[in-house]
C-alpha cells in the first residue's frame, strides 16, 4: 500500500526566469554569475543543489524552507513540471522524467496559486479532470459529487470558478487534485492565505487521505504546520538540505533546546565566555558583540544569572527572546537566520 | 498513445467552444462580413466597383474568417492560460505527452476554422445580393485546400500563442495580423500586384496569400490565380513548419 519517493542528487539551475506562479515568489533566489562563459552575461539561478532524500510510503512528508529556498522546483521536478538539471527522481520504481505518463498517473498535485480551469464550472472541472484520467461517466460523475460535498462546495457546483472566493479556490484545487484517488498528494505551500478555521479544516482533510495508505507530500514555511502534520521533514534552504528527520528527532538535535536572543549595549568576549560558563548553556554565538544567541537546557531561569554577569562586567541588558525548542531555532541553528528573513 | 485521455482534452475544448459559440462566431466573422457588404454590395451597387469583384472578393474573405478562427480559437485561448495563473497546467498533468495536448488544441483548431470559413459562404449570399458567381466543380481541391489551411490557422495559432505573452496582444494584432490580411492577396489576386514587382515577391512570404489564391483557386477559378499544385505545395511546407514551431515552443512553454 502507498508508494514511496527517491531523490538521488537532483540539481536545477534555471537559465530563463522561472515561471513565477508555479516556482513561488523566489525572493531569496541569488543569480549566479557564471566565470567563464565568454563577453555574454548568462542568467543563472541555482535552485537545487545536489539534493538527496526519500519519502517513505504512506507518510506524511514536509518540505520546511523559506521563499525560494528550492521547495516548489523540488515538487516542479517531482510532478514532471520541471526538468531537472542533473540527478534522478524515482515514485515507486519508476524514473519520474523518462516514465512520465505512468507517473502522472500515480501523482496528484495541489498547486501554490489555484490554476483552475477558468472556462469551466466547478462541476466540470472535477469532471472533465476524471475524463483526462480515462474514468467511465458514471464514476467520475458519482466521484464528483462526493469531492464537492464533502468540500461543502455542492451549493455552487454549476457555477464558473472565476466568481469563487480563494479559499473556494484552494478546497476546489484540492478536490481535483484527489479526482483521479493518486497514490502520492503534493501539495505546495497548502495553508498560505487561508484563515485559521480552514486551516485545521485542511489538515483533518490531509490526514484523511493519509489515513487511506496514500503519501502525502507538502511543503510550507510555517513551523506549526510542519510540526503537527507532518511525520518526517526535510529542511531546505539555498537548494540545500540542511536537515531531516521526524520533527521530534529534528529539535531534539538544537544543542540545549531552548535559545535565548539577547542584546545588550555591548558583550566583549569577556561577556561571551562567561555566559559559556553558566550551568546549562551548550552554545553561545555572536557576530557583532551586541546580539549573542545562547542555546541552553533552559529559559526563563537563565536570565537572573545572565544579568549578572553582565553588570559584573559592565554591560547591561537590552532585550531578551526566549524561544521553546522548535523548528524555528532549528532552522535558526542551522542557518544562522530566522525562516521569515 | 492513451486515446481516452486525448478524446477527453478534445472533448473539453470542444465544451468550452461550444459554450462561446456566438462571442467567437461574432469575433471572427464580424469584420469579414462587413468588409464583404461595404465592398461587395455597396461599391459593387452603387457602380465603384464592378459586379465580377464579389466573386472574387468572397474566397479572400472566407481564407481571413479561417485564419481569424485559428488566431481566436487557439492562440488566444493559450495565451490566456499559459499566462499567470497557468490555467492550463492541470491539462499538463494529465496521463498523456504534454505534445499530445498542443495536437488536441490543433484539432478543435481546425475544426473551429473550418466551420467560420463554410459559415461565409451562405452569410456572404445574402449579404451581397445577386451576381455571385461561384463554382463548386472541383469538391476534392476545394477540401484539400479548405483542410490546409484550417491547418495552417491552427498551428498558427498555437505558434503564435506561445510566442506571444498576455501584454503583447495588442502587438500581435497590429503588426502580425493587420499586415498580413492587407498582403494576403486576400482583396485582389495575387497576379494584379504585377505593377508592383517588390512587393509581390515579398507578399510570397505571406501564407495567407496561398490560402487566398487557393481558395479562388477552387471556388471562383475564372479569375487569375496562382496553380493550385503550387499553393498546395506552399500550404504543405508551411503547415509543415508552423507545426514544427508551434509543437517545440508549446514544448518549451509547458516544462521549465
Amino acid at each position: 500500500m502507498g508508494i514511496g519517493i527517491r531523490i538521488e542528487e537532483l540539481c536545477k539551475v534555471y537559465d530563463t526566469p522561472p515561471p513565477s506562479a508555479a516556482r513561488g515568489a523566489g525572493f531569496s533566489f541569488s543569480p549566479v554569475k557564471s566565470a567563464k562563459s565568454g563577453p555574454k552575461k548568462k542568467f543563472e539561478i541555482v535552485a537545487l543543489d545536489s539534493v538527496s532524500f526519500e519519502i517513505r510510503a504512506g507518510e506524511i512528508f514536509g518540505l520546511l524552507g523559506p521563499n525560494g529556498a528550492g521547495k516548489s522546483t523540488t515538487i516542479g521536478i517531482l510532478t514532471t513540471r520541471t526538468r531537472p538539471t542533473s540527478g534522478r527522481a524515482f515514485i515507486g520504481e519508476h524514473d519520474i522524467w523518462r516514465e512520465q505518463v505512468t507517473a502522472k498517473r500515480l501523482l496528484g498535485v495541489v498547486p501554490q496559486r489555484p490554476n483552475l480551469d477558468f472556462a469551466l464550472t466547478a462541476r466540470e472541472i472535477l469532471v472533465f479532470h476524471g475524463a483526462y484520467f480515462g474514468q467511465s461517466s458514471r464514476e467520475r460523475e458519482q466521484h464528483a459529487d462526493e469531492l464537492l460535498d464533502k468540500f461543502k462546495l455542492t451549493d455552487r457546483a454549476n457555477h464558473m470558478v472565476r466568481t469563487f472566493s480563494g479559499g473556494m479556490m484552494q478546497r476546489l484545487s484540492i478536490a481535483r487534485a484527489m479526482m483521479h484517488n493518486p497514490e502520492i498528494l503534493f501539495l505546495d505551500e497548502p495553508s498560505a492565505g487561508l484563515d485559521p478555521q480552514t486551516r485545521l479544516l485542511l489538515w483533518e482533510l490531509i490526514r484523511d487521505y493519509n489515513r487511506l495508505g496514500k503519501t502525502i507530500v507538502l511543503t510550507t514555511h510555517y513551523m506549526d504546520e510542519a510540526d503537527t502534520l507532518c511525520e518526517r521533514l526535510a529542511i531546505i534552504d539555498h537548494g540545500r538540505i540542511i536537515a531531516q528527520g521526524s520533527p521530534k528527532e529534528l529539535k531534539s538535535s538544537i544543542p540545549g533546546g531552548y535559545l535565548l536572543r539577547l542584546r545588550f549595549d555591548r558583550a566583549p568576549d569577556e561577556l561571551v565566555g562567561a555566559l559559556r560558563q553558566l550551568p546549562g548553556v551548550t552554545e553561545v554565538r555572536t557576530t557583532d558583540h551586541v546580539a549573542v544567541d545562547v542555546y541552553a537546557s533552559a529559559g526563563g531561569p537563565l536570565i537572573g544569572p545572565i544579568v549578572s554577569s553582565a553588570n559584573a562586567l559592565g554591560s547591561e541588558l537590552h532585550d531578551v527572546h526566549i524561544a521553546e525548542p522548535s523548528l524555528e531555532t532549528l532552522f535558526l541553528h542551522h542557518t544562522g537566520r530566522s525562516l521569515r528573513d | 498513445m492513451n486515446w481516452k485521455t486525448f478524446y477527453a482534452l478534445l472533448a473539453r475544448d470542444g465544451h468550452v467552444a461550444r459554450r462561446n459559440l456566438m462571442p467567437m462566431l461574432l469575433q471572427n466573422l464580424l469584420q469579414p462580413l462587413l468588409f464583404t457588404f461595404v465592398f461587395g454590395r455597396i461599391m459593387t451597387t452603387s457602380g465603384l466597383m464592378p459586379e465580377r469583384y464579389k466573386s472574387l472578393l468572397l474566397p479572400g474573405v472566407m481564407a481571413i474568417s479561417m485564419v481569424m478562427a485559428g488566431v481566436q480559437g487557439v492562440a488566444m485561448p493559450l495565451i490566456a492560460e499559459f499566462q499567470f495563473t497557468r490555467e492550463i497546467e492541470d491539462r499538463l498533468l494529465a496521463p498523456i505527452g504534454t505534445a499530445w495536448l498542443a495536437v488536441a488544441k490543433i484539432v478543435t483548431g481546425m475544426v473551429q476554422a473550418t466551420i467560420a470559413g463554410l459559415v461565409v459562404i451562405p452569410a456572404a449570399w445574402l449579404l451581397m445580393g445577386s451576381g455571385l458567381k461561384l463554382n463548386f466543380g472541383q469538391p476534392l481541391q476545394f477540401a484539400v485546400v479548405c483542410l490546409l489551411v484550417a491547418l495552417f490557422s491552427a498551428a498558427g495559432g498555437l505558434a503564435l500563442g506561445c510566442s506571444v505573452g498576455q501584454t503583447q496582444i495588442g502587438l500581435m494584432f497590429s503588426l502580425v495580423l493587420a499586415p498580413m490580411m492587407m498582403f494576403g492577396c486576400a482583396y485582389y489576386p495575387w497576379s494584379s500586384l504585377s505593377a508592383f514587382p517588390i512587393l509581390q515577391v515579398a507578399v510570397l512570404a505571406n501564407p495567407l496569400v496561398y490560402a487566398s489564391e487557393g481558395l479562388r483557386g477552387a471556388l471562383a477559378p475564372q479569375f487569375p490565380h496562382i496553380d493550385p499544385l503550387l499553393v498546395i505545395a506552399a500550404l504543405v511546407a508551411i503547415d509543415g513548419l508552423l507545426l514544427f514551431a508551434g509543437l517545440k515552443k508549446f514544448q518549451s512553454k509547458a516544462v521549465s
